[in-house]
């Protein structure tokens, strides 16, 4: 198959709005309006073009970016208004020709990052008071229409001709694998049957239809579009709990050094790369000083408060490492520093956490720890003396797939907890990380919490808070064959085996589609019916026909 | 109430209780939108020569009768059934021909037959003042009978969808009535077809060069596997080739008027025409330069994912396709003039995705067969003037042109000459008050023809040239 990837080189996802080739940001008094225009020569690769605002990670790249500055950078932006500047079409999915082009794992992770940008958009309607309203003017395909299940409310224009659809499987032999089928059912509530009408209808559903059968909230002509969006805005606008006015927090550059082995350092995150042996490591640093505890000082420090910063940089890191690193198949987790300004850090987190900032920031590093969860790598916590895995950053042992804690009477090695772990950092499954792990164990969640300050290795071991505590004779051996056996086994089984185990107990929304939607999905991405010589998706667009192979499985 | 004696039809409409179902609906929908959106102040005291389709045989074709517009008989015509008729091109090729819809092309062929359909009546919408402007009776009557008979088309088409595709079929036939040439709520599909056509320039240019352009659709669209579109087709294209006849002649009627006058004694040699209200070849040239361009654009972009689809799956094929001699067309290649940074390059691309160009090559063909009549026209007054086609890149919407811009010779401009200079090539505001100028005064006169334009050279149907093609009624 054809390696688009393969030229677009190294990828960074740090933008900002003077950069952008795709998307136009304004700001009118509590509304603000992300206008979707894609520059069809603006791929990340030449190998196609975005035509009918179709898009490609690069795309979505912008629309994170936009999303996250509307978040910290504008606190009077209290509803967002997704629409597209050209006429007659609002977006028509992710593009085709760029999904044929790709590797699997480009697929994969395409989908994930766009995913996750789309659960962002719904995190904002939960927890910050910012609303979003779809305003499709026009013809709105597949991952346009997934993305307008991703707002509070889709209106429509009513042209007789703009529909909202999801042609994925009529065309394309493929699944609306950002989160279209779930939402339909499971957010929009549309009624089984009807979703499974909409489901093959290549064309879609326009109008009155698309109302009844709640694929949109309602339909307007042209004349009244505008007026009719603009009165929901700023209707939505009014639960908000968000100030009324700035100043924001500005996202500053994070300034990150990449090196060619793929080795990236910022402030407070390093990531080091060993090809060769197909590990990588990520070091988190605690604070150097006691972080900002006033809402003044915090909102001076602005990017620089250490909670974000370090989260940000992590972010940005797992990011790159999905994208750029496909071959790195293990990731330790190391965190340093003073674990007492950890505490502190926390401790400032939830004595403000109803300021708007600082509640931003904690569903920042919410999302940012649920995108570790989501990652298809396996994560080991490496534990070694004069580490910082105390509160939050302790939920980086919690996520990772193994902890191993050196246990060595000449050395202190000590792990903590946090108010902050008994709930401020949900997974996508709505419960924490530590019911997650004593999922079987109910009571020793509060009994962990209630623990009288720091773990030594061996009540850590004792109460189940890391995978093993060896001692110094084994500790080398241990960390080093678990390191390297890791290596030998399959890509394909781990990941599927992680994603079983990292989320046990209650569905969400979001599990069903990074689960369920996600897992069919990228079983059919490697099926012959839609990428193989005559699968539908390598011939749309061709003069080749699909064809199948009707077993059924 | 529905009837085939109100409607002529030759699909056993009296047997047909699923089409009578739906047209019981959808037939007063269509008198009131004709009412409302078609000619305009001609259609209750008017009585219009016209002929009416009644069968597909060639006396049923030439029935012509005094009708009032809103009480026209539009009726729904296949043309015969080929015996054994077997798919003609693409991945299907000879197997028989479909009687129904195949499921997994229903949405496409829909799509194909509603795309279509929306032209017809738009047409008549965007006509629909003209009658104030006519030149003459001669050609008022030309332009109903243009107008009647588009209605028709969105007849056939309605027909298609009422038959084969259910229910929703019956939705997209009442959309059909539902948009409106330059409804900004409900703007018809095709932009071209969203301007009004204010001027009997524009008219003829109209029926020239964008029927033609229906003529092409049609044409490839006869060929479709699906045999009842096939024989819809077959039969619209009658109807069509007689809007082409207005166009044509009446381009070639308002060239004639031009030599005369470039020839009269009172312009001297000059040359201007304007001087006693005619219409200047440089103006004509404008408009020719405008609706080929525009009705260029109708046939969509040079590589296209969806005609290569269409082509594959049998539903829409080349023009003429009997006239190829390979029809599956998987290994050819098409050498496409393609722009890369200012130049123009040939590039191959499998032809299958570029049916739309091999279309259009069809196209500009038939175009040049009518300048070439307009042209010996200005020879036989002696003149050395000559009109002509701009370049298939000139002034392009539609396609990889679209974003470039060259002269009517083909060479390449920049962003800021095209910005400069494209008025020198392109009708002007100052034609379209001139033009308005000359046709303010509508000429409802038997056998008197306005100043800009000369009579035909024969009535219709045998009447004479003065013969009361539109009276008021009795």
């Amino acid at each position: 198959m054809a390696t688009a990837v393969s030229k677009i080189g190294p990828l960074s996802f740090e933008t900002d709005p003077g950069k952008y080739r795709h998307w136009k940001l304004t700001f009118d008094g509590p509304v603000a309006t992300l206008g979707m225009d894609v520059q069809e020569d603006g791929g990340l690769s030449p190998d196609y073009k975005l035509k009918l605002n179709s898009y490609d990670l690069g795309v979505d790249i912008e629309l994170n970016d936009a999303l996250q500055r509307i978040r910290f950078e504008h606190p009077e932006t209290h509803t967002v208004v997704i629409t597209s500047l050209r006429e007659r079409i609002f977006c028509a999915g992710a593009n085709i020709f760029m999904l044929r082009g790709s590797t699997h794992a480009w697929k994969v992770n395409f989908c994930k990052f766009t995913n996750e940008t789309r659960c962002s958009m719904e995190d904002s309607s939960a927890h910050s008071g910012i609303k979003f309203l779809a305003a499709l003017n026009g013809i709105c395909a597949g991952g346009g229409y997934e993305l307008a299940l991703a707002c509070d409310e889709i209106v429509l224009v009513d042209d007789s001709n703009s529909a909202v659809s999801l042609p994925e499987t009529a065309l394309l032999a493929v699944l609306p694998g950002t989160g279209g089928l779930t939402r339909v059912v499971d957010k929009r509530k549309v009624r089984r049957d009807l979703a499974d009408i909409f489901g093959t209808l290549a064309e879609g559903v326009k109008g009155k239809r698309a109302v009844e059968w709640r694929l949109v909230d309602a339909v307007y002509p042209l004349s009244k579009f505008k007026d009719a969006v603009k009165e929901r805005a700023l209707k939505m606008a009014q639960s908000s709990d968000r100030p009324t006015s700035g100043p924001g927090v500005t996202l500053t550059p994070l300034n990150a050094q990449v090196a060619e082995s793929g080795s990236v350092e910022y402030s407070s995150v390093s990531l080091t790369v060993d090809r060769a042996k197909r590990t990588a490591t990520i070091i988190v640093r605690a604070p150097q000083a006691a972080v900002e505890s006033s809402v003044d000082a915090i909102m001076a420090a602005g990017a620089e408060f250490w909670p974000l910063r370090v989260f940000r940089e992590l972010e940005d890191v797992i990011l790159r490492l999905r994208t750029n690193e496909p071959e790195v198949g293990t990731v330790v987790l190391k965190a340093e520093g003073d674990p007492a300004l950890v505490m502190q850090a926390d401790e400032v987190l939830l004595a403000n956490k109803d300021h708007w900032f600082v509640r931003e920031t904690i569903h920042f590093i919410k999302r940012t720890l649920k995108r570790v969860d989501l990652t298809a790598r396996s994560f080991f916590a490496i534990i070694e003396p004069g580490n910082a895995f105390a509160g939050t950053l302790f939920e980086l042992a919690l996520a990772a797939d193994r902890s191993y804690m050196l246990n060595d009477d000449d050395q202190a090695n000590r792990i903590q907890l946090s108010p902050v772990n008994a709930g401020l950092y949900p997974m996508s499954n709505d419960i924490t990380r530590l019911q997650a792990r004593f999922y079987g164990e109910p009571a020793k969640v509060g009994e962990v919490l209630a623990h009288d300050g720091a773990f030594d290795p061996t009540e850590a071991d004792e109460a189940g808070l890391v995978t093993s505590a060896p001692d110094s004779i084994d500790w080398d051996d241990e960390v080093r064959m678990a390191i390297e056996t890791r290596a030998t086994l399959s890509p394909d089984a781990l990941t599927g085996m992680e994603a079983n185990l990292r989320f046990v107990g209650p569905e969400t929304m979001e599990t069903r589609i990074f689960g369920r939607l996600t897992a069919w999905q990228n079983w059919i991405f490697q099926r012959p019916n839609a990428v193989g010589p005559k699968g539908a998706l390598t011939s749309y667009g061709t003069s080749d026909r699909a064809e199948f192979d009707f077993g059924r499985t | 109430m529905i009837s085939a004696e109100k409607i002529p039809n030759n699909v056993d409409l009296h047997m047909n209780k699923r089409l009578q179902r739906a047209l019981e609906h959808w037939q007063p929908a269509y008198i009131q939108w004709w009412k409302d959106m078609g000619p305009q102040g001609f259609q209750h005291y008017h009585q219009v020569y016209v002929r009416t389709a009644i069968s597909v045989d060639s006396a049923g074709w030439a029935h012509f009768e005094y009708v009032k517009l809103p009480e026209y008989r539009w009726g729904i015509f296949l043309a015969d059934p080929v015996v054994n008729r077997t798919i003609g091109f693409g991945d299907f090729y000879g197997q028989p021909v479909w009687q129904e819809v195949p499921g997994e092309f229903r949405n496409q062929l829909r799509r194909l037959i509603v795309t279509q359909g929306d032209t017809e009546p738009a047409s008549v919408e965007q006509q629909r003042w003209l009658g104030h402007r006519c030149p003459s009776l001669y050609d008022l009557r030309n332009l109903f009978q243009v107008n009647v008979e588009e209605g028709r088309h969105l007849w056939a088409m309605v027909y298609l969808l009422h038959s084969y595709f259910g229910r929703d079929g019956r939705d997209e036939a009442e959309d059909l009535l539902a948009r409106q040439s330059g409804n900004r709520d409900k703007p018809r599909i095709l932009d071209a077809f969203n301007e009004p056509i204010d001027t009997w320039l524009d008219f003829f240019m109209f029926t020239m060069f964008t029927d033609r352009d229906g003529k092409s659709q049609l044409l490839s669209l006869s060929e479709s596997s699906l045999d009842p579109l096939s024989r819809t087709t077959r039969f619209m294209l009658t109807e069509e080739a007689h809007h082409m006849f207005v166009g044509e002649t009446g381009i070639t009627r308002i060239v004639k008027r031009t030599a005369e006058l470039m020839r009269s004694e009172e312009i001297g040699f000059s040359g201007d025409v304007r001087k006693l209200g005619g219409i200047d070849l440089d103006m004509i040239q404008r408009h020719i330069n405008l609706w080929f361009s525009l009705s260029l654009d109708l046939h969509g972009n040079e590589i296209s994912t969806n005609a290569a689809a269409y082509f594959s799956n049998g539903l829409k094929g080349r023009a003429e396709e009997d006239k190829w001699s390979e029809h599956r067309v998987i290994e050819d290649i098409y050498k496409l003039e393609a722009v890369e940074n200012g130049e123009v390059k040939k590039i191959d691309v499998p032809m299958r995705n570029a049916m739309n160009e091999v279309l259009r090559d069809w196209y500009v063909d038939d175009c040049l067969g009518g300048i070439g009549r307009w042209n010996k026209v200005l020879e036989d007054h002696g003149l050395s003037d000559r009109l002509k086609l701009p370049d298939r890149k000139f002034n392009r919407g539609i396609g990889q042109y679209a974003d470039v811009h060259f002269t009517p010779d083909g060479s390449y401009l920049t962003k800021e000459e095209w910005a400069r200079r494209k008025h020198e090539w392109l009708p002007t505001p100052a034609d379209k008050i001139y033009l308005l100028s000359i046709m303010n005064t509508p000429i409802y006169e038997p056998g008197k023809f306005a100043n800009y334009i000369a009579p035909p050279t024969r009535g219709v149907k045998g009447r004479p040239i003065d013969f009361e093609y539109v009276r008021t009624e009795m």
